[in-house]
């Protein structure tokens, strides 16, 4: 497929940390994909309908608030109920080793923790999106 | 890996392989002056740590007012000089724990406090007229100082003898941490009443915190940190010259939070710079008579950002030496990270470790005994020149925006610091700088170490409290104490008194801020990376 990978940088939940959310983006699209950031402090729904909006090939969520277990799970069943489950998942945040098991078995597809290089994030998405 | 080590510091400032009496003119009484002297590059007070140490100001907050209640018991049995508390995001953004926004977000990051009942369940067997406490607030600052003002008059402790601080810099939220409700301006003038109230009521209180912290968290260089939180400072200071305040009746009170990275040299420099750009600008700009207005004192954190989620154990090293930094920079206040919060909150026994580091720092290292032991060093005085160099320089380029609130409004800080923070992390991914366990020293085989979990059954308890509170509350209070706050805020009378009836009969946070939104909206950034 032609094209530039579609990609859109997500932040949940009341947290402010930003940081590693924007350079993720910039990565990203350095990387040649494109990229839609959404700001702060977005629902679950909001991030699912800016992904439909912009026929994503992958979400990429940013947290760092301790809410992933409850956030992150919501936005995969609002993708499944819009059937936009092909769609791909990523986090990257300050996630406890057991609950990367267990996003990953509810279908994310992979979890950065800190100190991850954004050539491996992009490698993964170049390799896994679409 | 690519790439040569960088020989430059953590920021970017060059460095030379020597300093020589040739590169450093310092005239003595004009750049240093003894400690406790102007311009008080040497620090704030003559006799520093012999006079009296630093305050070792544990920053704690998880689940309900009662789980942080326990931990700061613990803290304070453990040595510990003052608290300092972490809020939950809720909380910090306004919400109440039942609101749907906070669903899964309650007493994660901090304690969840709703109303004066929880705060003073937080409060409770803690005398308020012998401890210090400083609040990590801002949006709500003066409804939570409300509450506590509230507490301490039910221990029998006047609001004129309450010993602390809120955080209240609402301009570093807009630049970098990012919490905040409402537009610039009505947050100014919220900002601007505490600022009025403490100056009249409460003489021993600071109302402000004004902090670089955050802004070095989202990745700002040194010079950035110091020029940004600088020039919040001087905005506060002009709103309240503004309000019809003199400069002596608040300067006193202001009080800064700065970020003790890594770059050893380039951290202590950026203090030292810090003291005396704040004690020659309040002077000569503002006309400050009082000495003490002149005197930047300020709380040190060591860097979150620093530490690491590989090795977590080194992280022990790590903020021992930004502790080491911030002392031998003369800071008032001590926070030191604990090793395992790449990962999660803390543990007991790794706080425990984070505070034995500064009583180590202030009991076995002898850095203590001598005030500012490394002024005077070709090196420090060069680098204390070049940062104080670069924050004149910004402080050019944010008056040529229009000040402060206009360059957030133009998004010149969030571009800046996104610049630097992606700068950076290219450089440790080009190997051109070193972050041991991360790209260099790697271990194969990492080790879990135990972490805290938040009980999850306590967002539970904390909306039934709530909830319960409500319905047993006096509700016709409750309507008057609303509209009251709604017309105050409407109109330009201090808020804080009308924030202080409202906390007596029991309205929630979540109700003062959405009183607040309803009258003044809220606030959304353009995001920019």
């Amino acid at each position: 497929m032609a094209g530039k990978i579609r990609v859109v940088v997500a932040k949940p939940g009341l947290d402010g940390h930003d940081r590693g959310a924007k350079i993720i983006a910039r990565a990203l699209r350095d990387a040649g994909m494109e990229v839609v950031y959404t700001g702060l402090h977005q629902t679950p729904e909001q991030i699912v309908e800016t992904a439909i909006q912009e026929d994503a090939d992958a979400i990429g969520i940013s947290i760092l608030s301790g809410a992933h277990m409850t956030l992150v799970p919501r936005i995969l069943s609002l993708l499944r109920a819009e059937g936009a489950d092909d769609v791909l998942v990523v986090v990257g945040g300050t996630i406890p080793a057991d609950d990367i098991t267990e996003l990953k078995a509810l279908g994310v597809a992979e979890v950065f923790t800190p100190g991850a290089a954004t050539t491996d994030i992009v490698e993964f998405l170049q390799a896994r999106a679409r | 890996m690519s790439g040569e080590e960088l020989r430059s510091t953590i920021s970017g400032v060059e460095n030379a392989p020597l300093y020589t009496p040739e590169d450093v003119v310092v005239a003595y009484a004009r750049d240093l002056g003894d400690p406790g002297g102007f311009p008080f590059t040497r620090g704030v007070y003559g006799s520093m740590y012999r006079g009296r140490l630093w305050t070792m100001r544990q920053f704690a907050g998880f689940g309900t007012a009662a789980e942080t209640n326990a931990r700061f018991r613990f803290l304070l049995g453990e040595g510990q000089t003052g608290l300092s508390t972490a809020f939950d995001m809720p909380t910090l953004m306004g919400y109440d724990s039942d609101h749907p926004r906070s669903v899964g977000e309650v007493g994660r990051e901090g304690v969840a406090v709703d109303s004066l009942a929880d705060m003073r369940t937080l409060f409770d067997g803690i005398p308020l007229g012998e401890v210090s406490t400083s609040m990590t607030i801002n949006s709500p600052a003066a409804i939570l100082l409300a509450f506590y003002l509230c507490v301490g008059e039910e221990q029998g402790v006047p609001r004129a003898a309450l010993r602390g601080t809120v955080q209240t810099d609402i301009l570093k939220e807009y630049i970098a941490q990012k919490e905040f409700i409402f537009p610039p301006a009505p947050s100014m003038r919220l900002v601007t009443d505490m600022v009025e109230f403490c100056a009249k009521e409460m003489p021993l209180w600071h109302p402000i915190s004004i902090s670089g912290y955050h802004i070095r968290e989202a990745g700002s260089t040194a010079a950035q940190e110091l020029a940004f939180t600088l020039a919040d400072g001087f905005t506060y200071v002009e709103w309240a010259l503004e309000r019809g305040l003199r400069i002596d009746e608040f300067a006193p009170r202001l009080s800064f939070f700065f970020n003790a990275h890594l770059d050893f040299f380039e951290e202590i420099a950026k203090y030292r710079a810090a003291r005396r750009i704040w004690a020659t600008v309040l002077r000569d700009r503002y006309g400050a008579k009082d000495e003490r207005s002149l005197l930047l004192r300020f709380h040190t954190q060591t860097a979150g950002v620093s530490l690491t989620a590989q090795q977590p154990e080194v992280n022990i090293v790590r903020t021992a030496i930004e502790a080491l930094a911030a002392v031998l920079g003369g800071t008032q206040s001590l926070h030191t990270n604990s090793f395992d919060e790449a990962l999660a909150l803390p543990t007991e026994d790794a706080v425990r470790i984070a505070l034995r580091t500064q009583q180590v720092i202030a009991h076995e290292t002898g850095v203590v005994n001598t005030a500012d032991p490394l002024g005077g060093s070709y090196y420090l005085e060069h680098l204390t020149d070049e940062l104080e160099r670069q924050a004149y320089e910004y402080f050019r380029r944010i008056d040529e925006l229009g000040g402060v609130v206009a360059a957030i409004e133009q998004n010149f800080f969030q571009s800046e610091i996104a610049d630097a923070a992606f700068r950076y992390q290219r450089e440790v991914e080009s190997g051109q700088r070193v972050v041991v366990g991360v790209n260099r020293y790697q271990l194969a085989d990492e080790q879990p170490v135990p972490l805290l979990k938040v009980d999850p059954a306590l967002e539970a308890q904390q909306i039934a409290r709530v909830r319960a509170l409500r319905a047993g509350r006096d509700s016709a209070a409750v309507e008057r104490s609303l509209a009251e706050l709604k017309e105050a805020a409407a109109s330009d009378i201090n808020l804080i008194e009308p924030i202080i009836r409202a906390a007596k009969v029991d309205v929630t946070m979540g109700e003062m801020c959405d009183a607040f939104r309803d009258v003044w909206g809220v606030w959304r950034e353009t995001p920019v990376f």
